[in-house]
């Protein structure tokens, strides 16, 4: 066993078995020893409905991806054996709820662990935790008292639960098996933390925490999965951050209520999926020709229609670059890690006030569902949105966006004189809030004239259509470059966005500790793209690939259009699953490459 | 309604609002609808700069670009999710939606209903024309079923929609009905809608005189009558008898009232006043980012 620290956990049963509540108990409990930890969904092509896995990937060293090879596999039922075993590493083990029937090959790797003597079914998922634990080396009795703290609002099951983690771990402490035959799966102590202890994540929740943190005050949502957990952790902290989160009645009047919001003074959010974001495309033109501050968070999952609802994708990239009828200016952002997350929606929501506009944070089901170990943010020094009354300086890299100061009292003091759209050089004009002074804020989503009054001049709709496309130099004064990793000048550059960054930089170092020079070019804002931030990096590669969670290799094509670059190579998954580093290697035909290296366990 | 009696404005007059030229009709209801809601607004005393507008799309929705105010006009059959919206980011402002029957009942009709369920602290003043005017005479959700129309030429498909009558089955907290021919009168309902906390929905029959041949002045002259003491808008039985009585006799006035919480008292956050001009709680949010 060289190199043996990592390991991935996975826990699978049926719907309802208490598996999700298990794993992130675990989860968090790792993470508070110290360890590393990335909580997913257990991608599995084989999984049918009625059958859910969630995997726990534990290291020492910060993880940026899960991965297939199972090293210790927690069975709450048959199928879990039948599905998964197959994924199991050399010497990985089965923690088995009661005695399923086994393959001859599975029978020494698999503890049976007897359910009724422990405490019986209904804490199959405890029992099989305790014993987990004691596989792992993880100190008896630490891990009950955290599940008895985890479950204080449920003192009953609390105290069952607790009883039934102590149990589990003395029984399997008891066993040959367990004292001689886990050495695969025994963790290291976990480092050492600084003052900020590390905290387990979603993007999701990352999301949220980032619109708070900028100042957003109003969202309003219809539920759709994988979006819901955003607007789900609004709901939470609402009362706590001064929130006022509502469901609408549908999505449309979701984002028109997020615009009124917007307009009168509360920055405001709205988060959905593809299914919903297509009927929200009216207000996205809305906000635009309203020049209206609004943040969307479009978390994908495959299409068409309904799709796969609990799976993930990235094939809403042209969707959401083009949604919305007319011509108008947006930016894009697509986080490739929770830390991302939070802090590109910060800056979407700073950009949408100085742009005065919609900007889009761009995730997939798999980002947004998966619990990462971070450094908790630094919450003290960051800006915050003041709608009318500018963006603070210092918020962004490239300083305020509007002409003139944003304190300063717009030239036309006369009350009702006020000009909503006056015409400026970088196309955004002075904010006012309706009943926040003499001043009448007048807009409309007709054309309009620079007081927002509806016109049918034709020479002032020149003009408004010439200042809402000036506003695109402020956003592309302020796009965030794609991240280069790896090789400059390499064999092989691969290029990726959003979500499979994590998968793409862990295939980088992979190949590149296999002698093959790889580099990695990954895109965390996907519009506008500035070709000079990045050409040159294409260019210098031998070879480029793009990789996609896609069929038609959207931002290959974007690249293209932009650029006049064609990526030829693509690696494209579209079957619901995200792309993992394994794949990529596969794929990559990295195979060979790797065994000639140590052989290290994944 | 609002919150715009602590303010202390100088008087507000009628000049206020001033007079603009508009894209309607000569000889078209909503300018009847307009000026009663201009002297609704000087009843009530609240200056333009604490109102805000909103607006769909329609002949009807361009009403509150011909006064002084605040406005938003928004898209066709969403005035409503956006006054809302506003109305939950700044409750002192003073809410009206103006939009026409297709815009409020049809395009708009889920939010309708919506409106209605959360008792939204606004007023939405339907210019019920019984016709598309702005898209050139269309059938509207309130064209009754003998009304022939160049897109409907042996008359609406579909049963007319009493929005009355479900919005009293649905318990709104205030239901008006005013006719535009009868500018006083409208104006008193209008005012009284602003100040009635709640959502409050005011029909205004509307006489198109382009596209609707049936429902005219003389037509509604005929048939309404103005509700006097004897109906008691609190008794929702009577309010439904009024409603679905003989169609040749329209009541106008406040049908129904009742008095339940309005949607803003369901957010802790807006305990504190509005959402406008706060900022965020560092230490709270060190202290939540540190518990996940
Ligand atoms: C989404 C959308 N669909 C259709 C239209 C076209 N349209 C504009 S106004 C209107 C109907 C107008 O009727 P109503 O709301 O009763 O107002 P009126 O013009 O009669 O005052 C329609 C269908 C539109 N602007 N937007
Ligand atoms: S078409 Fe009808 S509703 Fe529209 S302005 Fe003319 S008369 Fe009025």
């Amino acid at each position: 066993m060289s190199n043996p620290t990592t390991r991935n956990l996975v826990i699978g049963g049926a719907a309802g078995q208490g598996l999700g509540s298990a794993g992130h108990l675990l989860a968090r409990h790792l993470v508070r020893l110290g360890h590393q930890v990335l909580v997913t969904q257990s991608y599995q092509s084989r999984i049918r409905g009625g059958h859910n896995s969630i995997a726990l990937r534990v290291s020492q060293r910060t993880l940026s991806a899960p991965q297939e090879r199972i090293d210790l596999l927690l069975a709450l039922d048959q199928e879990t054996i039948a599905l998964h075993a197959g994924d199991l590493a050399p010497e990985g083990r089965i923690l088995a709820a009661g005695s399923p029937s086994l393959p001859d090959e599975l029978r020494s790797r698999t503890l049976r662990v007897p359910i009724s003597d422990l405490g019986g079914k209904p804490l199959t998922n405890f029992i099989l935790l305790g014993v987990a634990a004691s596989c792992l080396g993880l100190e008896a009795s630490a891990l009950a008292s955290a599940a008895q703290a985890a479950l204080q609002k449920r003192p009953e099951l609390a105290q069952k639960a607790a009883g039934a983690v102590r149990a589990a771990q003395a029984w399997a402490n008891e066993q040959a098996g367990v004292r001689d035959g886990m050495g695969s799966v025994r963790l290291p102590a976990g480092t050492e933390q600084g003052q900020t202890r590390r905290v387990l994540m979603s993007g999701n929740q990352a999301i949220a925490l980032g619109a708070i943190s900028a100042g957003i005050r109003f969202c309003a949502f219809y539920p759709m999965t994988p979006a819901t957990s955003v607007n789900q952790t609004l709901v939470s902290l609402s009362e706590r951050c001064g929130l006022v989160v509502e469901q609408a009645e549908d999505e449309i009047a979701a984002i028109n209520m997020a615009i009124g919001a917007s307009f009168a003074g509360a920055p405001a959010l709205v988060a959905t999926s593809g299914g919903g974001f297509a009927l929200m495309t009216e207000g996205v033109s809305l906000a635009a020709m309203t020049e209206t501050p609004l943040v969307v968070v479009v978390a994908q999952r495959p299409g068409p229609a309904t799709g796969l609802p609990t799976r993930t994708e990235q094939a809403d990239l042209e969707f959401v670059l083009h949604a919305g009828h007319g011509e108008f200016p947006r930016a894009v952002f697509a986080p490739g890690s929770v830390e991302a997350c939070f802090h590109l929606t910060r800056r979407a929501c700073l950009l949408a006030e100085q742009s005065q506009g919609p900007v889009f944070v761009l995730t997939d089901q798999f980002l947004a569902d998966a619990h990462r170990a971070i450094e908790p943010f630094a919450t003290e020094a960051l800006p915050e949105l003041r709608p009318g009354s500018g963006v603070p300086e210092g918020a962004h890299p490239a300083g305020s966006f509007t002409a003139a100061p944003p304190s300063a009292p717009p030239a036309e003091t006369a009350p009702g004189d006020y000009r909503r759209h006056a015409f400026s050089g970088t196309g955004v004009s002075p904010r006012r809030l309706p009943g926040g002074g003499p001043e009448l804020v007048v807009t409309d989503s007709d054309e309009h004239t620079e007081a927002g009054h509806l016109t049918e001049d034709l020479t002032v709709r020149r003009q408004m259509v010439a200042k809402r496309l000036r506003k695109e130099r402020g956003l592309r004064e302020r796009i965030v470059p794609p991240e280069r990793y790896g090789d400059a000048r390499p064999e092989l550059l691969l290029v990726g966005w959003g979500s499979t960054r994590g998968a793409i930089l862990e295939a980088t170092d992979r190949l590149r500790a296999a002698g093959r020079p790889t580099g990695a070019l990954l895109f965390a804002q996907v519009w506008p793209l500035e070709p000079e931030s990045f050409a040159d990096a294409l260019s210098a590669a031998a070879a480029v690939i793009a990789i996609e969670g896609n069929a038609t290799g959207q931002l290959a094509r974007l690249i293209r259009r932009e650029t006049g670059c064609e990526i030829v190579r693509r690696l494209q998954r579209f079957d619901g699953l995200p792309i993992t580093r394994d794949y990529i290697l596969r794929a990559l035909g990295a195979e060979q490459a790797r065994s000639g290296a140590t052989k290290e366990k994944p | 309604m609002n919150a715009s009696g602590d303010r202390r404005d100088p008087e507000v007059r009628l000049e206020d609002f001033g007079d603009f030229e508009t894209a309607w009709c000569p000889g078209c209801g909503n300018f009847g609808i307009l000026a009663a809601v201009k002297r609704a607004l000087v009843e009530l005393q609240i200056a333009p700069h604490q109102l805000l507008f909103v607006s769909g799309i329609g002949q009807a929705a361009k009403s509150p670009h011909y006064l002084r105010a605040n406005l938003f006009n928004g898209l066709h059959g969403r005035a409503l999710p956006v006054a809302t919206g506003a109305k939950l980011a700044n409750p002192e402002l003073v809410v009206l939606v103006q939009s026409g029957d297709g815009c409020s009942y049809g395009e708009g009709g889920n939010h309708f209903l919506a409106a209605i369920r959360r008792n939204i602290d606004l007023t939405l003043l339907a210019h019920d024309n019984r016709v598309y005017g702005l898209t050139k005479g269309q059938a509207s959700p309130t064209s009754p079923r003998q009304m022939q129309t160049k897109a409907q030429p042996g008359g609406p498909t579909s049963e007319a929609f009493d929005p009355l009558a479900v919005a009293v089955t649905m318990h709104a907290s205030f239901v008006a009905r005013g006719f535009a021919g009868r500018q006083a009168h409208l104006a008193g309902l209008i005012a009284a809608a602003v100040r009635h906390r709640g959502f409050a929905l005011v029909d205004i029959l509307q006489p198109c005189v382009s596209y609707n041949r049936i429902h005219t002045h003389r037509w509604y002259e005929e048939r309404c009558y103005e509700l006097d003491g004897s109906h008691d808008p609190t008794d929702r039985d009577a309010a439904r008898a009024r409603i679905e009585s003989n169609q040749e006799r329209i009541p106008l006035g406040i049908l129904y009232r009742n008095e339940r919480p309005v949607l803003r008292e369901r957010f802790p956050a807006l305990q504190s006043g509005p959402l406008v001009g706060r900022s965020v709680d560092r230490a709270a949010l060190a202290e939540i980012v540190a518990g996940f």
